[in-house]
């Protein structure tokens, strides 16, 4: 595997935050690869740490939270050690991630025009240096951005503030903040959940076409396999902290390997299925406090044997595909 | 399939108006309060032991027409019957003898248990309210033993809401729903919040209940897999409306109405990514303040002709059971032939 | 066969094994170091007017002309047995101002007890019946407040005349209105959530929604701003004294023994100043003890 063929490469990333009932090991040794241009899908309930791996991306965790060990790799450099200043310099022109809620995330006193001024004014290198050219040319570019998510009459739309638009709309700003300086990677974090379907439809849609017209990676996370089976190439299941499988969308979910992952795939209501029980997963995910070192879905899974009360490694399980579970057998990678 | 003679509820021709309180100044100068037309003209029914699902997408009114079914919100017009009598018109008394035998689930499992009360006085609050225990031991007795089988335990009587995760206290709110013995249990997006697994675990124990206890569920979701799932028949609304209603089976395996088939092509499916062909509806639900004239689906429908905006269609029956209120019902279209994409972005 | 049943899930433990909320809160009030100083001293006013006749040096009533406007202890002149000096008419300060106490803190509690309870009642009727019961109590309330308090409280004394009750009921008078505001603006709020709706569905009556499902998660706020005009109450009773409206002499109270020693400030400074110092130190440690307990309570203060 060529290096330059993987724009971000996280390797062992653990990020915990101390509380007062204990270390709270929220994300515990996490690798991710996400290559260029291609669609990385992330599933895994409420609390895997899903939103705390991207965020520990993205530089952003704060105290109680930090990043224990791990190294995260964009483009070959180590974003770990960066200065609290190249860092600010990457996020919003290299990478960029919309939070999961857009109403806290947008900037209420701010009008959906300055949010994008900001971000332009910040990281687009193609403006002319100063005055007043500078300020069209940025005012041209967020009409073009608006108009880029399908917000219609843009150019008067620009002096409104974020209560004035529904979520959906206020979904599509948040992209169009987090595209306009146009980064080579998006973080989307839920960035349909709190949306009608017909919205998600457009919301994904958008996210989908922009990517291909302008090449870039895209990290969906998502509660709904349904969306990552339409919209991502790979995907990354997580379960309390640690990823359990990850590989290409359709072999993952015409023939998933790990219990959690058959479990989640077998929670989902279907037309087909009615009248024929739903296998839930029974069962809720672990306190994540002093967890023992054993497989973290033992107590919920169907398949557990005393041999899983062991630490339990990632291992290849076919072509590009791993999986974290004692009962597969290893297989050499070509 | 269709009505018999006795349907457990029979909801007829039911508005919900929600008026804007008017202030004096604003009635001197003359201001109009605002008027939300929420639910307008909905007729259904449901049969003794059966499933209705309730599908639109948030803000069309599913929530306001639970709520008048039961009375929680007092109808504008119409008429609810339950087991034949006339639930619109009881007095404050029978109407509180008539709580015990329709019940709610609700959506939010944060928000619908009291914070400062232990689960034994949440889920034992009915019993209180109706009598039907005569003893503290007695009450807390059979709070127990509901709660065993929601799936929770005696232990967890004297705990508060807040020790428990969303799944849990969804078996709280459900065990309060079931601890008098209903026979009619709306149940308002009662999985919306919880992840997928729990999610299941919860459908899984609603269907167990159901047949177990007899029950007759109004189940309001807008999620199709989950309506597709478990009910017996769909109600589809839009902004205040049932525009399509039928045997699930062939409402969701034919849909008729051009704004359920675009609900349906928006839902991703996990089996079969891209199976169908994308409709992309246009723009948002409009605001039900001013909603649009004629058929109030014209401005996001790719189907639309001229008489859409002037004239309402009336409900059709297009197969047994299954009725549709669309202008273009007769020409068999469906929004996949169109191809365009409608509307105005 | 059941699902749920085999495999009955943990208690979730994120929040805190058994712990109410209101625990949780009382132990961040607890480690609130100045909130809880406040709190010791307010309690050593409390045991002061309690036990009074028990910790003053003298009769506070007891004239000696001889100790006319004796200076403190330390002043050349003072008296270590009259520790704070003595007033125009030879009375030992210290011990009126131990047994002024019992006045300024009883006033205080009753007026906002009572203020309390018709607020209280007062706020849960226009927030959950709305339509004209909240217009009528909301009207009164403007009214109410439309008037200056003090000018208020002066013209039903001068109408009442003078005594304890007659003072309570004309500072209770207004007073009320404050939690009425709070009480409703939260009753409002809360008879929209869900439970108040599943209390509904159940058959619960208006009295059992009042009483058991809206006032138990309205009650912090309410007891926060309680605590906080008691300071205020105290003020203001002080003021009345001051006033000559207050409880008649010989009464020890710190307002007219400020207003006593008005003649007197530049001569015999300690007249007026201690009782003013007894005024000030109650009145801040039960303002800074209810502000720890508005930063516990009140989840709008919280991170
Ligand atoms: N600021 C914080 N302080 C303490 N614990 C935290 C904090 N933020 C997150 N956590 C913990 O980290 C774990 C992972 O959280 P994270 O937000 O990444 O989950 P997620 O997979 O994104 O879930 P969701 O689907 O609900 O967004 C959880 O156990 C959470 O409680
Ligand atoms: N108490 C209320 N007062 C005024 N308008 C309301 C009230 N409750 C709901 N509405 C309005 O009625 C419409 C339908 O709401 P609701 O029944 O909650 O929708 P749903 O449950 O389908 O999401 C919405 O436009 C909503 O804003
Ligand atoms: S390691 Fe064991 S317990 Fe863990 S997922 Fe595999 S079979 Fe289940
Ligand atoms: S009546 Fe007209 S606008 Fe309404 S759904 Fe039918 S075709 Fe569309
Ligand atoms: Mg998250
Ligand atoms: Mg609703």
């Amino acid at each position: 595997m060529s290096h330059n063929e993987n724009l971000l490469e996280v390797d062992g990333l653990r990020t915990v935050f101390d509380t007062s009932e204990g270390m709270v090991r929220a994300v515990d040794g996490v690798d991710v690869t996400v290559r260029r241009g291609e669609c990385l899908g992330v599933v895994g309930e409420s609390g895997s740490g899903k939103s705390v791996t991207f965020s520990s991306v993205m530089g952003l965790v704060r105290s109680p939270g930090r990043i224990e060990s791990g190294s995260i790799r964009f483009e070959g450099r180590d974003l770990t050690r960066l200065s609290p200043r190249e860092m600010r310099a990457i996020r919003g022109r290299d990478i960029s991630m919309t939070m999961q809620d857009a109403l806290t995330a947008l900037n209420p006193a701010l009008t959906v025009g300055e949010q994008l001024s900001e971000m332009l004014d910040a990281h687009d290198e193609d403006l002319p240096a100063r005055g007043g050219a500078r300020r069209r040319a940025i005012r041209d570019k967020s009409v073009e951005m608006l108009r880029l998510v399908g917000i219609p009459s843009p150019d008067s739309r620009l002096d409104q503030y974020p209560h004035e638009f529904s979520g959906g709309m206020r979904q599509r700003i948040m992209i169009a903040i987090a595209l306009a300086p146009g980064p080579k990677l998006l973080i989307a974090d839920e960035p349909t959940t709190a949306l009608d379907v017909t919205i998600q439809a457009q919301v994904l849609e958008l996210i989908s076409e922009i990517r291909a017209r302008l090449g870039m990676s895209v990290v969906l996370i998502t509660h709904d396999l349904g969306v990552v089976a339409e919209h991502c190439d790979r995907v990354m299941v997580m379960y309390a902290g640690q990823v359990v499988e990850e590989g290409a969308t359709v072999d993952v979910i015409s023939n998933p390997q790990h219990p959690y992952t058959r479990g989640l795939l077998g929670s989902i209501p279907r037309l087909s299925l009615r009248g024929k029980p739903i296998r839930p997963i029974q069962g809720q995910v672990p306190n994540l406090v002093g967890l023992p070192p054993q497989c973290r879905f033992y107590s919920r899974c169907p398949d557990r044997t005393e041999a899983c009360l062991q630490f339990v490694e990632m291992r290849n399980v076919g072509s590009d595909r791993r999986a974290r579970c004692i009962a597969l057998t290893q297989e050499e990678v070509a | 399939m269709t009505s018999t003679a006795n349907p457990l509820l029979n909801v007829e021709n039911l508005s919900k108006v929600y008026e804007g309180r008017q202030s004096l100044a604003n009635r001197l100068a003359g201001v109009q309060p605002f008027s939300v037309r929420a639910v307008n003209d909905v007729s259904f029914h449901v049969e003794r032991g059966e499933v209705l699902g309730l599908i639109g997408e948030s803000g069309c009114g599913k929530s306001t027409l639970g709520r008048a079914v039961l009375r929680l919100h007092e109808p504008t017009a119409g008429r609810v019957r339950f087991d034949g009598e006339d639930v619109t018109a009881l007095s404050a008394g029978a109407l509180k003898d008539m709580r015990r035998r329709m019940q709610i689930v609700f959506q939010d499992p944060y928000a619908s248990l009291n914070p400062r009360s232990t689960v034994a006085d949440i889920v034992g609050l009915p019993l209180r309210l109706h009598g039907l225990a005569r003893t503290g031991a007695e009450v807390r007795e059979k709070v127990a033993r509901i709660l065993e089988r929601v799936g929770l335990n005696a232990a967890h009587l004297d705990r508060y809401p807040h020790q428990f995760s969303g799944g849990q206290r969804q078996r709280i709110g459900i065990a309060r729903a079931l601890i008098s013995h209903p026979e009619f249990i709306v149940c308002d997006e009662p999985v919306s919040a919880l992840d997928v697994s729990i999610q299941a675990q919860i459908i899984q124990l609603l269907l167990e209940l159901k047949d177990e206890m007899g029950l007759t569920y109004l189940f309001i979701s807008h999620d199709i897999s989950v309506i597709g799932y478990l009910s017996d028949r769909v109600a589809v609304m839009y902004l205040g409306e049932i525009v399509e209603m039928g045997p699930t089976d062939d409402v969701l395996a034919r849909p008729r109405h051009p704004y359920t088939q675009s609900l349906m092509s928006a839902v991703p499916d996990v089996d079969a990514p891209g199976k169908h062909q994308r409709v992309r509806l246009a723009g948002e639900l409009p605001s039900p303040l001013d909603p649009p004239k004629g058929c109030k689906f014209h401005t996001r429908c790719p189907l639309a002709i001229d008489a859409c905006k002037r004239e309402a269609p009336v409900s059709e029956q297009v197969a047994p059971g299954h009725q549709v209120a669309c202008h273009r019902l007769a020409e068999d279209l469906s929004v996949w032939e169109t191809g365009a994409e409608a509307g105005t972005r | 066969m059941t699902s749920a049943a085999i495999h009955s899930p943990p208690v979730a433990k994120a929040s805190g094994a058994g712990q109410t909320i209101f625990q949780r809160n009382l132990r961040q009030f607890a480690a609130n170091r100045l909130a809880m100083a406040s709190v010791g001293v307010v309690l050593l006013f409390v045991l002061l007017a309690i036990f009074a006749p028990f910790i003053a040096p003298h009769d506070p009533n007891e004239t000696d002309l001889f100790r006319r406007l004796q200076p403190p202890a330390w002043q050349a002149g003072g008296e270590w047995a009259y520790l704070l000096g003595c007033d125009a008419l030879g009375r030992d300060i210290l011990s009126r101002i131990i047994y002024g106490s019992r006045i300024s803190i009883f006033i205080g509690a009753a007026v906002i007890f009572v203020a309390t309870t018709v607020g209280i009642a007062a706020g849960l009727a226009a927030g959950y019946f709305r339509g004209w019961v909240d217009v009528a109590i909301s009207r009164l309330v403007d009214i109410l407040l439309s008037f200056p308090y003090l000018i208020f409280a002066i013209g039903l004394m001068a109408m009442m005349g003078p005594g304890l009750v007659n003072i309570i009921l004309a500072l209770a008078y207004k007073e009320w209105v404050i939690p009425c505001r709070v009480v409703r603006g939260e009753t409002l709020a809360t008879r929209e959530l869900e439970y108040v709706e599943a209390a509904r569905a159940l058959g619960a009556s208006s009295a059992h929604i009042m009483v058991k499902e809206i006032l138990p998660n309205i009650l912090s706020p309410v007891i926060v701003v309680s605590t906080i005009r008691i300071a205020h109450v105290i003020i203001l009773e002080a003021s009345l004294s001051f006033l000559g409206l207050g409880v008649q002499p010989p009464t020890a109270s710190w307002g007219s023994m400020v207003a006593d020693g008005r003649a007197f400030i530049l001569g015999a400074w300690w007249v007026s100043t201690f009782p003013g110092l007894a005024i000030l130190l109650l009145v801040l440690a039960i303002n800074v003890a209810s502000q720890g307990l508005r930063d516990a309570f009140d989840p709008r203060f919280q991170e």
